[in-house]
């Protein structure tokens, strides 16, 4: 079964080449049947080969399948090859399964869209492109994939590219998330100039033995893939590009900018964990960018009123979670919510598609309400992923998966009570503005109307979605509850055990019981401020505190004024320098010849007779005379 | 009695002269198109004579082939102007002038 592994990455790529090349030439179906049956086909081969690794093979060793060679130059040869083993299993398994509901989804939900092949076949091409980069056994390989999904992203983000705000917002993504690529591929310089490969096992096992911990090489090289880190997955100071990125399509922002993309950082970091030991300083800085980005996106999230912005400032907020959890070495919680985040976050991304396709695609949250009634599936699925994202104790995956982080924060050797109270206080107010979001759009007065119910298609993914924010949690319970440790022990197979400080049921028990008062309160303070409150649909006047806040911190104004317009300034100081005038010389005297060429041709047949004549008379003379 | 090659050739010059001159400053599309016959005929006279003064055949044999040319472009002359006063309503050279660069 393993021998099929390449399978899963070549069918999304196959779809994608032929909805690109015959899309025009193709129905509707059958264009949703190829973009679709590619997806789900992975999924369905992913889950033979997941659960063959899971059997044949308790000790998790992993599956090595060389296509064949890429560049053979002196010595440097990466191939195209995969690498599965836990880590990547679990990516591979969110990312065609999930990926594979929200084609489905999006099958009636961009019907009646003119670019509906086109759709699709960006779609398909981005999974292909996350599965290479998830799956690649060398850093290149990797860093196709890594490219392909920031290219597809833009191009995603920009698919109703009529509007010139969402090209500006493709672009936004494409520029800044450039800004951490870069980093990350002089990070990549290094470590080839070091080992001479880029194959991420190899120098992984070497890594330990050439670079001592804390020495300055490692630091700047965990620096670098730091970097890519954070602009892809979106962490403070490289944010500012999901929230736009919210111009693309719902099921889209579901894939793309919540379950799969944005997480790569994440599996970056998971995958080269070694050179994030060597480096500590540099690992501490993974969990205060984390720390740092929760609160600041969470804050955001308060004072939004479009319900995808919620929804965006709240991705970043997660993700800032596993990077916490990177950050103190609980490698396991930091996947295992990346995995249970993939499953609530895409519910409610559809969800709020639906809700938004439904009323006209209305944005604002102030201008719906009443929905619970009119609209039972979504909402109830929604509620589900509500309360998965508020981490409500007990009932929720969230619960299972935020709650380790939280209780890791504090309790690995690398935690702290810092961090443990930010990761706290970010539960607090991922409860309030979740359910902030949830009391706006569904209870309270009917503002509008909607327009139709959604189909089966659509309310099939929310459903198995909701099924799975609700029981996937099960499988990794806390030490004190049950003990579970499925999914821990699986991904120890290939990342390092949290080494913790703290041990005791007691102290565990105090801070579990702490994280689901503080969301509970949180749910209960969204409900006082929020349930059945007349609010008024128009936007309000903002103080200057609540414009900054709705705003995200104003980091769009900083780096505006802090680097655009200084660049700006420069280039425009500098724009007739005396090179240019030189080549803008040499323009303008080729424009002149062309106009005096030009002339001459003026279509009167006459004159062309008398350049003839001319010409015969010139050449007889010189002919006689000389 | 035989006439001098020069005068042959000068009456070809002359006649070839005011054949340019007719297509140069004629405007009408039909003048100039006879203007353009009485060239070819200017540039025939010159093969003739050419062809008397060595005693061969070769220069009326020329004048043949000159002479069946012009009956083909004539005829695809006439055909092109007929084109242009169908769509300019004009036979002027000078209106028909969109190909200017």
């Amino acid at each position: 079964m393993p021998e099929l592994l390449w399978l899963i990455v070549a069918l999304p790529f196959a779809g994608s080449l032929v909805l690109a090349l015959a899309g025009k030439h193709i129905p509707r179906l059958a264009t949703a049947m190829i973009g679709v049956g590619s997806v789900t086909i992975s999924a369905i081969i992913m889950l033979f080969i997941g659960v063959d690794f899971l059997h044949a093979n308790p000790a998790g060793t992993p599956v090595h399948q060389t296509l064949w060679q890429w560049i053979n130059v002196s010595g440097f040869s990466p191939g195209i090859a995969f690498h599965l083993d836990s880590v990547s299993l679990t990516f591979v398994f969110v990312i065609t399964f999930v990926g594979a509901l929200i084609h489905l989804y999006s099958a009636p939900f961009m019907w009646k869209e003119e670019g509906f092949a086109r759709f699709f076949s960006y779609m398909n091409l981005f999974i292909g492109f996350m599965l290479l980069l998830v799956l690649a056994d060398n850093f290149l390989l990797l860093y196709l994939g890594w490219e392909g999904v920031g290219l597809c992203s833009y191009l995603l983000i920009g698919f109703w590219y009529k509007d010139p705000a969402n090209g500006y917002a493709a672009r936004k993504a494409f520029t800044v998330t450039r800004v951490g690529d870069t980093a990350m591929v002089i990070g990549l310089f290094i470590l080839f100039t070091n080992y001479h490969t880029l194959n991420i096992q190899d120098i992984l096992q070497a890594a330990p033995h050439t670079w001592g911990p804390g020495s300055g090489i490692a630091i700047t090289t965990a620096f670098l893939l730091l970097g890519g880190a954070i602009g892809k997955s979106a962490q403070v100071p490289l944010q500012t590009w999901l929230p736009d990125a919210m111009a693309a399509p719902s099921p889209v922002s579901a894939l793309i900018h919540a379950a799969t993309m944005v997480t790569a950082g994440v599996y970056l970091i998971a995958r080269t964990h070694v050179l994030f030991e060597l480096a500590p300083i540099v690992q501490t800085t993974v969990a205060i960018i984390g720390a740092v980005t929760l609160i600041v996106a969470g804050m955001s999230a308060l004072y939004q009123h479009d319900i995808k912005k919620v929804l965006a400032y709240s991705t970043i907020s997660q993700i800032g979670y596993m990077f916490v959890a990177l950050g103190v070495g609980a490698w396991s919680a930091a996947l295992f919510h990346f995995m249970i985040h993939a499953f609530f976050k895409s519910l409610l991304f559809l969800g709020a598609g639906s809700v938004i396709a439904v009323l006209n695609n209305e944005h604002n949250m102030f201008k719906m309400g009443g929905l619970w009634k009119k609209m039972p599936a979504v909402f109830w699925t929604f509620l589900i992923g509500a309360c998965a994202l508020s981490a409500l104790p007990l009932i929720t995956a969230g619960f299972y998966s935020k709650d380790e982080i939280i209780w890791q924060a504090y309790a690995s050797d690398k935690g702290s009570i810092v961090l443990w109270i930010t990761g706290l206080a970010g539960a607090f107010i991922t409860a309030l503005y979740t359910f902030r979001m949830v009391f706006l759009t569904f209870f309270g007065n009917a503002k509008a109307e909607p327009a139709y119910r959604p189909g089966v298609a659509m309310t099939l993914p929310l459903v198995v979605l909701a099924f799975l924010s609700f029981a996937g949690g099960f499988i990794q319970l806390p030490d004190n509850m049950g003990h579970v440790t499925l999914f821990s022990q699986f991904i120890h197979h290939t990342l390092p055990v949290t080494v913790t400080a703290t041990s005791g049921h007691a102290a565990e028990w105090i801070a579990q019981v702490i994280a689901a008062v503080v969301s509970i309160a949180g749910l209960a303070l969204a409900y006082r401020i929020y349930y059945n409150k007349p609010f008024p649909a128009a936007e309000p006047v903002r103080s200057p505190i609540q414009r900054f806040f709705f705003q995200g911190w104003d980091f769009d104004q900083l780096y505006d004024k802090g680097i655009v317009q200084p660049i700006v300034f420069l280039s425009r100081i500098d724009k007739n320098d005396i090179i240019d005038r030189f080549y803008t010389g040499l323009a303008s005297i080729a424009g002149l010849f062309n106009r005096g060429l030009a002339a001459t041709q003026n279509g009167k047949l006459r004159w062309y007779a008398m350049a003839l004549g001319i010409g015969a008379v010139i050449t007889l003379t010189i002919l006689l005379y000389t | 009695m035989t006439i001098p090659m020069e005068y042959g050739l000068w009456l070809a010059a002359i006649l070839f002269c005011i054949g340019l001159t007719g297509v140069l400053a004629r405007r009408d599309v039909i003048f100039m198109l006879m203007s353009v016959e009485v060239m070819l005929n200017a540039a025939g006279l010159a093969f003739i004579v050419g062809g008397a003064a060595r005693g061969s055949a070769d220069g009326q044999v020329m004048f043949i082939f000159i002479l069946s040319m012009a009956a083909a472009e004539v005829s695809v002359g006439l055909a092109l102007i007929i084109q242009l006063y169908q769509k300019f309503k004009t036979v002027d050279a000078d209106s028909a002038s969109q190909l200017n660069g």
